[in-house]
């Protein structure tokens, strides 16, 4: 049995997550969002990882990942990102480094 | 350099920029913005975190990313701006005095001025927390800006005091660049952060939240060596006995956000006690003609996209004032009444040939709310939500011709079922 707290809006649901003969049985939820929520959550839940890579000659680069990746490869995505640099000049939207656990690790700022 | 503008504005962040754009596009193009930091941008240079826009853009944005929209703006539109300036004081007969490297100190007029100077953290003084004064101890935005635009990290065994965003939001992001974050304390009996960031900043690392939690007392010499957090009272007193102990290297405040309004005074601008910001009408024109303000520094939002929102009726009535001169005023007030805690704009012309949105917010958590809007008695709007809660603004739309026929002033009321 596992709780999550829905984020969809302010209400902020419990949902009781409970396993039966091996499919998930959702509880807790007040709309049709919620259960959605609660679903992926259990079966892969997604983020965007943001963060920042060194630019050469000084300073950082917020960067992103272009879709969300699960969760579990949050750490591993931090890592990569970690051992990248850019070099201006970098426009919002270049791809820093591909295909990173399933997204792109793209610029989030111009910088000239 | 040229020494009158029809319309300067005072600071170019969020705010400053959406003001600037909506002046110009409204019909006035002789506008200068005055910033003090290296860039345009404001603190969304820092909020490298996601989910800016949703409501403006329907999409998921970074702080940067935001801003760049509107900074290319600025720029398209050739908007002039000055950065590393700083501005010392403004009088009320808008005359602005600023200081940069180039021109020394030197003052600029303005037929109209847009104030839009942000908030400032509150910080550790404020709160009178016990102990030495170590090292180490950082408001979250000092933090933010040390990580994420200075790029080193301020320390690896962290706790937090206060859950309001930007705490929650650097308790993941030390988390994913190596700390350790052991502990947020609200003193509050609820989160002032959105839900999501509870979940996706706390939850997602397993970083525990103590309610009605705070620091006792902080331990170090040179640096912080550690925290004890107890457990308060109704009274928000600590209660002997339920002290937690945690080693640490770093104390991160995040206890709420003040709005910088020291240039504001200078010109005389009357202040609310309730926002900390102006006094403004629908128009979001001060108690001074002529001076309009917007954003952080007006009220402290939650969301970005409602910053832009209200910069741009600011720029749009400051460029309305520029081209059309001082209009005459025939206010009723908007008044706070059970469980609200301010309402925005404190003043609504009869007049208005506008629909005007007052933004407010709750003291406490509401279920199955009923929000009205009464004058003398009688409801001029009514409306029902789910739950409002105090870390979200709310709204309600008030329609022209419903402002038009008002004869006394209104109250904002939210009451649960």
């Amino acid at each position: 049995m596992r709780e999550l707290t829905c984020v969809e809006c302010p209400m902020g649901c419990k949902i009781t997550v409970k396993t039966v003969d091996g499919k998930y049985e959702f509880s807790g939820y007040s709309c049709p969002r919620g259960k959605m929520y609660a679903e992926n959550e259990v079966v892969d839940p997604k983020r965007v990882v943001t963060s920042t890579v060194k630019l050469v000659g000084g300073g950082v680069l917020p960067v992103k990942t272009d879709k969300p990746i699960s969760k579990k490869d949050m750490f591993k995505v931090m890592e990569v990102i970690n051992s990248l640099t850019a070099t201006a000049p970098v426009k919002t939207g270049d791809v820093i480094k591909s295909d990173v656990y399933g997204a792109n690790i793209i610029s989030a700022r111009t910088i000239k | 350099m040229k020494k009158n503008y029809d319309i300067i504005i005072i600071g170019g962040g969020p705010a400053g920029l959406a003001a600037a754009i909506s002046a110009y596009d409204n019909g006035v193009k002789d506008v200068l913005i005055l910033e003090r930091e290296k860039c345009l941008g404001g603190i969304l240079n820092q909020c490298i975190h996601n989910g800016f826009g949703l409501s403006r853009f329907k999409e998921s944005l970074t702080g940067p990313e935001y801003a760049e929209r509107f900074i290319d703006g600025v720029v398209d539109r050739n908007i002039e701006y000055l950065t590393e300036t700083t501005v010392l004081s403004i009088s009320d007969d808008k005359k602005v005095t600023a200081i940069n490297s180039d021109e020394g100190i030197f003052t600029v007029e303005g037929k109209a001025v847009v104030l839009s100077m942000g908030c400032r953290e509150r910080s550790r003084g404020a709160l009178n927390v016990a102990g030495t004064r170590p090292a180490g101890v950082y408001s979250a935005g000092t933090a933010q800006k040390y990580v994420n635009i200075l790029g080193y990290m301020p320390g690896r065994s962290v706790v937090i005091l206060g859950s309001g965003d930007i705490g929650l939001i650097m308790a993941r992001r030390m988390t994913l660049e190596g700390a350790k974050v052991h502990a947020v304390c609200e003193i509050m009996p609820h989160s002032s952060g959105l839900k999501r960031n509870i979940v996706q900043c706390l939850d997602d690392f397993d970083i525990p939240l103590y309610l009605n939690h705070t620091i006792t007392n902080i331990e170090g010499k040179d640096r912080v060596t550690g925290v004890t957090i107890s457990q308060v009272d109704e009274n928000k007193k600590p209660i002997k006995g339920t002290e937690k102990h945690f080693d640490c290297d770093t104390v991160l405040f995040s206890v709420g956000l003040i709005p910088e309004n020291e240039l504001s005074k200078t010109a005389g601008v009357e202040l609310s006690m309730k926002t900390k910001g102006a006094v403004v009408d629908e128009t979001r024109e001060t108690s001074v003609d002529g001076i309009f303000a917007c954003g952080n520094v007006l009220q402290v939002h939650d969301l970005v996209d409602f910053v832009s929102e209200e910069a741009e009726i600011a720029g749009k009535y400051a460029a309305e004032y520029v081209l059309f001169g001082k209009k005459d005023k025939d206010t009723i007030n908007t008044n706070c009444g059970k469980n609200v805690s301010y309402v925005l704009p404190q003043k609504v012309n009869k007049s208005s040939k506008e629909n005007v949105k007052l933004f407010f917010r709750v003291q406490n958590v509401i279920k199955d709310a009923t929000i009205t809007v009464t004058c003398n008695g009688q409801t001029v709007l009514s409306k029902k939500k789910k739950i409002c809660v105090p870390g979200e603004m709310e709204t309600a739309l008030l329609l022209a011709n419903k402002i038009n026929e008002l004869n006394g002033d209104i109250t904002v009321t939210v009451e649960g079922n």
